[in-house]
């Protein structure tokens, strides 16, 4: 691997870090570096994922019909563009539309949670074959400044173990897998030992380097380079702890976000933003409402709309919302049909997500469902279109490919052209 | 104005074999043949009218259905915008009252040959969830955690304040009138003076469980009925939830005192049934009926003091809700297919 050693330039660089993420993972596969090294521009982008696990209805957010026989006890409620109607369940929201853009006309035919979560983080349906990266996994590895302190791919969820999701990456390597924030909290092991003083820390670490650097004199490689990395990171982001801390927000703030935790999570997913993070996700559970979706509904959706709301609105204040790429995603829709139990079941055939900021054109609709919202009439797009579209919004070339073992692999999926009506 | 011709309905097969009846006059161990009343959207709820002459029932398409029981004659009620679960009567049924999921109260001057909403008035932000009648007084519970009591001749409010951090599922008079109880979401029950103020709170065990993987509320008192002699109160919901996703839970209702807030039992069903009970009625010969839909549609029948049933009853559809008409002989179920079936239970 000592082609890859690092001369400076964005392509070693590049391939170094690639490099890295493989050896940490101990994958077999072999991952040319150089054939990824396109040159990229850091133009401090950034993404929000906001992901609605279980499987948002259409019906009660995005894609209203009300007076339909499909169309559930809910009205729809003007926004801030005129002629879009949302659901009554997203007031907040409605007021933001001007700065949100909808996709109306998703079928990922995919009815598998799992499955389903895979087409929208990844743009592919699985292969026997390949597993392909999150899009946080990519954006960490393509769109991050090398020397962010912060970890590429952040995820902020309720409850769930700390530590990282490695197998979202990929092939890319571990290095750009998720790192869990658990209920918010900060990463494990992001405070120093108890007993262990900064200045003991620092003389330690001052040891380390010199032995590491009496090392690199004769045994440089990426292997070593990525050891140090890891070690110097680890640092940098024990130094921005106070990032992950969401009480240093004026209470007036932190209430407009809410004082739950999608609303913490929400406002810690900002500070993170600001404080550098290259790509955050936010999931908000449960919307998976076989049985009583409408209850359900105006829960979850209680908490999410005054909270997104708040969130778009302060991302805008503070100058992020146009350098910031967000989606409102979730693994599915939910079925039309309103079953025995008052619930809605899976239902990818006809469904919507929302996207803003970066590279999206405020209030844009694309694509349309028939009166009863169980098919798409017009421009219909999957989860490939939409993961070119995010890739053209980021200034990120879709048609570009990643090379395993001398095997080229489409970046993007190369049937699925990005939604370019919604693209500014 | 439509006609539907009464359809005679089999008796549905009791769960065990027929047995005498403990209630004079009652006939429980069999559902003898009923009326279906058709309708062409799935039933959300059903009432019958203080007089008997009348069963309002509503469904998914924002309507409500006035059948004539004599003839079967069906009018359609269109006013509200939303779902209607709340219905109520004036004492003497010349006056229907609906509250709707549109947060609307209307006013229907029911014997007229096409009603019209005289009055409708913005109640509560949010759903209306339940209506209560006594003397020219209504009172309404809704998704704003709010309790309204208005004049009932003009649906003015007169009074209302917030009484839970959560959706009122029901809200009602006592029987004598001088007071107000609530029940919510969480299981809890209140009861109040008529001027707001509170006199009493109890949970009613098993009714609501916090889901911590679904990260939300499951249950509340989705149904009750007063004892006869209006000391007690039948609630009803769903119990043992292990799933909220999928609504794997069991119908249950618990009889409390709600003088005192004492638990007098729990009515569970033999048969591990999955849903929830809809509808309670406590009929004024002693007995209590209770609906369920969710994984079908069961009617039970039990005596207050005895936990285990009387007589179970399978039922031909999914349960939405269940109705006992004034006179305590007739049954009405309105069923997720849009029918709803009246039940004569007298012997």
């Amino acid at each position: 691997m000592g082609e890859l050693r690092g001369c400076g330039s964005i392509e070693h660089t590049i391939s170094r870090r690639a490099a890295m993420g493989v050896l940490a993972a101990g994958s077999a596969m072999a991952f040319n570096g150089n054939a990824l090294a396109a040159p990229l521009t850091h133009q401090n982008k950034r993404v929000l994922m906001v992901f609605l696990a279980g499987g948002v209805s259409q019906l009660e957010t995005w894609d209203p019909k009300p007076g339909a026989p499909t169309g559930g006890p809910f009205r729809a409620i003007p926004t801030s563009v005129t002629g879009t109607h949302v659901s009554e369940l997203l007031p907040h929201t409605a007021m933001q539309m001007h700065r949100l853009a909808l996709v109306r006309g998703i079928n990922t035919a995919e009815d598998d949670h799992g499955k389903g979560s895979y087409i929208m983080h990844t743009g592919r349906k699985q292969e026997p074959s390949v597993a392909y990266p999150h899009l946080g996994s990519l954006v960490a590895r393509m769109v991050a400044e090398p020397d962010n302190p912060l970890p590429g791919y952040l995820h902020v969820q309720p409850g769930g173990g700390g530590g990282s999701s490695a197998g979202d990456a990929a092939f890319l390597g571990p290095r750009f897998g998720s790192v869990n924030i658990s209920d918010g909290k900060p990463p494990v092991n992001i405070d120093l030992p108890n007993g262990l003083t900064q200045a003991r820390d620092d003389s330690r670490h001052s040891m380390r380097r010199k032995a590491d650097a009496r090392f690199l004199a004769t045994r440089n490689t990426a292997e070593t380079e990525a050891y140090t990395q890891t070690h110097d990171q680890a640092r940098q982001m024990m130094a921005k702890k106070a990032l992950f801390d969401v009480t240093n927000e004026p209470d007036r703030l932190a209430g407009g976000y809410g004082r739950h935790d999608f609303g913490r999570h929400c406002l810690l997913a900002r500070r993170l933003l600001e404080g550098g993070a290259p790509f955050v996700k936010v999931t908000h559970t449960n919307y998976d409402t076989h049985h009583e979706n409408f209850d359900f509904h105006i829960e979850r959706m209680g908490e999410f709309d005054r909270t997104f709301a708040t969130l778009l609105e302060d991302l805008h204040q503070r100058g992020l919302l146009s350098s910031t790429l967000v989606m409102v995603i979730s693994e599915f829709g939910r079925t039309p049909n309103i079953n025995r139990n008052y619930g809605r079941d899976h239902w990818s055939k006809a469904w919507s997500v929302a996207l803003a900021g970066q590279g999206i054109v405020p209030g844009a609709v694309t694509g349309k469902t028939n009166a009863q919202g169980t098919a798409v009439v017009d421009r219909q797009v999957n989860g490939g279109h939409l993961f070119a579209t995010y890739f053209k919004a980021l200034g990120l070339d879709p048609t570009k490919k990643h090379y395993i073992d001398q095997r080229p692999i489409p970046m993007t999926d190369p049937a699925a052209s990005p939604i370019a009506e919604i693209l500014a | 104005m439509t006609q539907d011709k009464p359809k005679p309905v089999p008796a549905a097969k009791p769960a065990a074999p027929p047995a005498a009846s403990p209630y004079p006059g009652f006939q429980l161990s069999v559902l003898k043949p009923g009326v279906e009343l058709k309708h062409s959207s799935p039933l959300v709820a059903c009432r019958f009218d203080p007089t008997g002459n009348w069963l309002i029932s509503a469904s998914q398409d924002n309507g409500l259905q006035r059948w004539e029981l004599s003839t079967s004659k069906k009018t359609d009620l269109a006013g509200h915008s939303s779902w209607v679960r709340a219905l109520a009567f004036s004492t003497d049924g010349k006056t229907l009252y609906s509250g709707g999921y549109d947060g609307q109260i209307l006013s229907w001057q029911l014997t007229l040959a096409q009603p019209e909403p005289n009055r409708q008035v913005r109640a509560h932000d949010g759903w209306v969830r339940s209506l209560g009648f006594h003397g020219n007084r209504l009172v309404s519970g809704g998704n704003d955690g709010r309790i309204s009591i208005r004049d009932a001749n003009d649906l003015r409010e007169v009074l209302a304040w917030q009484a839970h951090d959560c959706h009122v599922y029901q809200v009602a008079f006592s029987p004598d009138g001088t007071k107000i109880l609530s029940g919510d979401h969480k299981g809890r029950v209140k009861v109040w003076e008529k001027d707001g103020r509170l006199i009493r709170e109890f949970v009613i065990p098993g009714l609501h469980k916090y889901d911590t993987g679904f990260r939300a509320d499951i249950g509340g008192v989705r149904a009750w009925s007063f004892s006869p002699d209006g000391a007690g109160i039948a609630c009803a919901g769903i119990t043992n939830v292990s799933n909220a996703f999928a609504g794997v839970g069991n119908p249950l209702i618990v009889v409390a005192d709600w003088t005192t807030g004492k638990i007098r039992i729990d009515l569970k069903p033999k048969e591990a049934f999955q849903g929830t009970m809809w509808g309670v009625a406590w009929n004024s010969a002693g007995f209590i009926v209770g609906a369920a839909g969710g994984n079908g549609g069961m009617l039970w029948f039990w005596k207050p003091d005895q936990q285990a049933e009387l007589f179970a009853h399978k039922l031909p559809d999914n349960v939405r809700d269940m109705a006992l008409s004034a006179d305590s002989k007739r049954i009405a179920v309105a069923f997720q297919g849009g029918a709803v079936r009246v039940y004569p239970i007298s012997a």
